[in-house]
């Protein structure tokens, strides 16, 4: 069984939903990202995405752009991004880690190559944001042929023969964008969310994740309340960014944790208040 | 990665079975962007094809064409050039003498008029030199439809009379600072901007790249160029040419030209890459003559990229031509072989720049100098009887400020 799986029917038991924190590999420089997998999953993260830089971040706001460009001051390829999940999976067994970004980088190592190494590293789901499953058949089809979840974008856009498309090829999760916009963009609508997940579930019995908007923890709880996942990105990557005049090294690694752990314990409560 | 196949039976590129549904052209095209925007791109696909069957709307393209942009441009026999050069005889077709300027003009009044269709109130656009920029600017000036233009900012400070042209005309032009600050990351922004207002905005893509269907509808609304070039040449010369030239940036003026010769096996077809500083220097922006496949702004095609996938940056004189990708629809046709790509450099355009204006007296864009300075080369290999026609597809008003800094002088 997938750890994604495994994951979520866990949490099920225990009625709570999943908090999934998105961070670019070797942002703000490579030595950091592993000891920050460890420290979210410690404050309680229960599945890690883990964004791959792209030169050309196109469905990014500037947050998680700005965010690309440091790691790939430090060349982070996704080779390196596989690097950093195996050395993960030395310490961690059984939380998912989800790698998320876009085809190129996969479609220049080749999909099987690809599948076969985030099989090796021990990766558990690949989001590629600009491959939509009309476009995804053979490279899904790589990556379930080794247990790894091809993981779909549903919008706000989507109707209802998409939403079937999208599910019937998707596995672990669906990933709802709950606002038209890049990442980092405005507030969340909960009620419009609420409907749209109904409008989902009547089709599909994947988890549904919500991401995009979610800032703080009571938006976080809001939509735990209609949700089986929290995916919260930007507000995390900006703590980089807090931290960029701050000495490189040691003191900017633990005040970037600090700031990071901070908030999704203060999520992790939230959330878990409301059940 | 799918590979091409290569296909030695030239008669398989047949015009009007390219792309399939889904917008492929063999492997390459097709719709690459996130879930937001698929829904709206198939609404636009039906639009169009809609469309591009009402009588009413086809009049009212015809009749723009006409009258505001001035076509059918001329097809311009360039005999003291052809004499100088001593071999085939070049024909230019005029795009540089449409309204603002260049060929963009062509493709901005068709999708104008599908954004007024859809009820769009606001349109965007993305460019490089600055010549789809004013045209689109232009087109929402003329239907009062709010107008944003993305613009690299390095390509800001090289087309400061485009940047104001677009600004008089009304439009909002925004500078782009992040990654390489050219055209690149202006289409980046403008995704950008459309999958946050896609409710209200169309996206007026420039060129024949982008998700499908826009690689097909640029290149119908360019066809226009071929078609009456094709039409003009056999009034002129009583035959169809021996030779097709066109600079291929993203490559819409190209595959504008091309078309509608497809068919046509004996006219062969070159077009022409930006080689920069040389393609052995990696200072270029050549991606069909040394880059690899890949997928990039929606489509599949050759790019210019690193072994790790990232877009590298790439080199032009011509800020129009300075664009890592190319439209899906010319890698297919490099691969088939039914089209050759080669590449010149910036000192070879410059030198063509300069050639034409004084030897015809017409001045034309940096872009369309890459094709010039090809028939430069190719010219003199061809017999007397033998027929090229190049696309002159901008005027080169715009460059003036480049050129002259290259030499030194202040305009």
């Amino acid at each position: 069984m997938s750890r994604i799986k495994n994951c979520f029917d866990k949490l099920n038991t225990g009625n709570r939903k999943a908090l999934i924190p998105f961070v670019t590999a070797g942002d703000p420089d490579p030595a950091l990202t592993v000891p920050l997998m460890h420290a979210m999953v410690e404050a309680g993260a229960d599945i890690i995405e883990l964004g791959v830089p792209f030169s050309d971040p196109m469905a990014d706001g500037p947050v998680i752009q700005r965010a690309a460009e440091r790691a790939l001051l430090h060349h982070v390829s996704l080779r390196d991004v596989l690097g950093m999940v195996a050395t993960f999976r030395q310490q961690d067994d059984h939380t998912p880690v989800v790698l998320m970004g876009y085809l190129n980088p996969v479609e220049v190592m080749g999909y099987p190559a690809f599948a076969a190494a985030a099989e090796n590293a021990g990766v558990d789901g690949v989001l590629t944001v600009d491959l939509p499953p009309e476009e995804a058949q053979v490279c899904a089809g790589e990556l379930r042929a080794r247990d790894i979840d091809p993981i779909f974008l549903l919008a706000p856009t989507t109707d209802d023969e998409r939403i079937k498309l999208i599910c019937e090829a998707a596995s672990g999760y669906v990933y709802y964008v709950a606002v038209k916009g890049v990442t980092g963009a405005g507030n969340l609508d909960v009620a419009a969310v609420a409907d749209k997940l109904t409008q989902i579930r009547a089709l599909s019995h994947l988890p549904v994740g919500v991401g995009f908007g979610i800032k703080d923890a009571s938006s976080a709880a809001a939509v735990a309340t209609v949700a089986d996942a929290v995916i919260v990105g930007s507000v995390l990557v900006k703590q980089m960014e807090l931290a960029q005049s701050l000495k490189q090294g040691t003191e900017q690694h633990d005040t970037i944790t600090a700031g990071i752990t901070g908030l999704l314990a203060q999520m992790r409560a939230a959330m878990d208040a409301i059940v | 990665m799918p590979q091409a196949e290569k296909t030695p039976d030239k008669t398989q590129q047949i015009a009007g079975k390219f792309p399939d549904e889904r917008g492929h052209f063999g492997p390459y095209g097709g719709c690459f962007v996130s879930e937001t925007l698929m829904v709206p791109l198939r609404e636009l696909e039906q639009a169009y094809h809609r469309l591009m069957q009402d009588p009413v709307f086809l009049k009212e393209l015809d009749d723009d064409l006409r009258h505001y942009v001035g076509r059918p441009s001329p097809l311009y026999f360039a005999e003291s050039w052809t004499r100088k050069l001593g071999g085939a005889q070049i024909y230019l077709k005029r795009e540089d003498l449409n309204h603002t300027g260049a060929h963009k003009v062509n493709n901005t009044v068709g999708q104008a008029l599908l954004a007024k269709a859809l009820g769009k109130t606001r349109i965007i656009a993305e460019t490089g030199a600055g010549q789809h920029g004013v045209a689109s600017a232009t087109v929402a000036a003329r239907l009062g439809l709010e107008c944003v233009v993305y613009m690299g900012a390095d390509d800001i400070q090289r087309q400061a009379l485009n940047v104001y042209r677009m600004k008089l005309l009304g439009a909002t032009v925004v500078p782009v600072e992040s990654g390489s600050r050219t055209l690149k990351d202006a289409l980046n922004e403008a995704m950008r901007d459309w999958v946050t207002h896609v409710d209200t905005t169309f996206y007026i893509i420039g060129t024949v790249a982008g998700p499908h269907p826009y690689p097909a509808m640029v290149r119908d609304f360019q066809a226009v160029i071929g078609r009456e070039a094709r039409e003009q040449i056999q009034q002129q010369a009583g035959r169809l040419p021996d030779a097709l030239v066109a600079c291929v940036g993203g490559g819409s003026n190209a595959i504008g030209l091309f078309y509608p010769f497809l068919d046509d096996q004996n006219v062969t077809i070159y077009g022409v890459e930006a080689a920069g500083d040389g393609l052995d220097t990696g200072r270029h922006a050549a991606p069909l003559c040394a880059g690899q496949p890949g997928v990039l702004h929606g489509n599949r095609t050759y790019l210019m990229e690193d072994p790790d996938g990232q877009i590298i940056e790439t080199h032009s004189i011509s800020a129009g031509l300075d664009y890592p990708g190319v439209g899906p629809e010319h890698a297919w046709l490099k691969d088939t072989g039914r089209a050759q790509y080669v590449a010149v450099t910036d000192d070879e355009a410059l030198q063509a720049f300069h050639d034409l204006t004084r030897i015809e007296g017409i001045m034309p864009a940096l872009e369309s100098s890459h094709a010039l300075a090809y028939v430069t080369k190719l010219a003199p290999t061809m017999d007397k009887d033998q027929i090229i026609i190049v696309n002159l597809s901008g005027r080169g008003d715009k460059d003036i400020h480049t050129v002259a800094a290259l030499e030194g002088i202040e305009v």
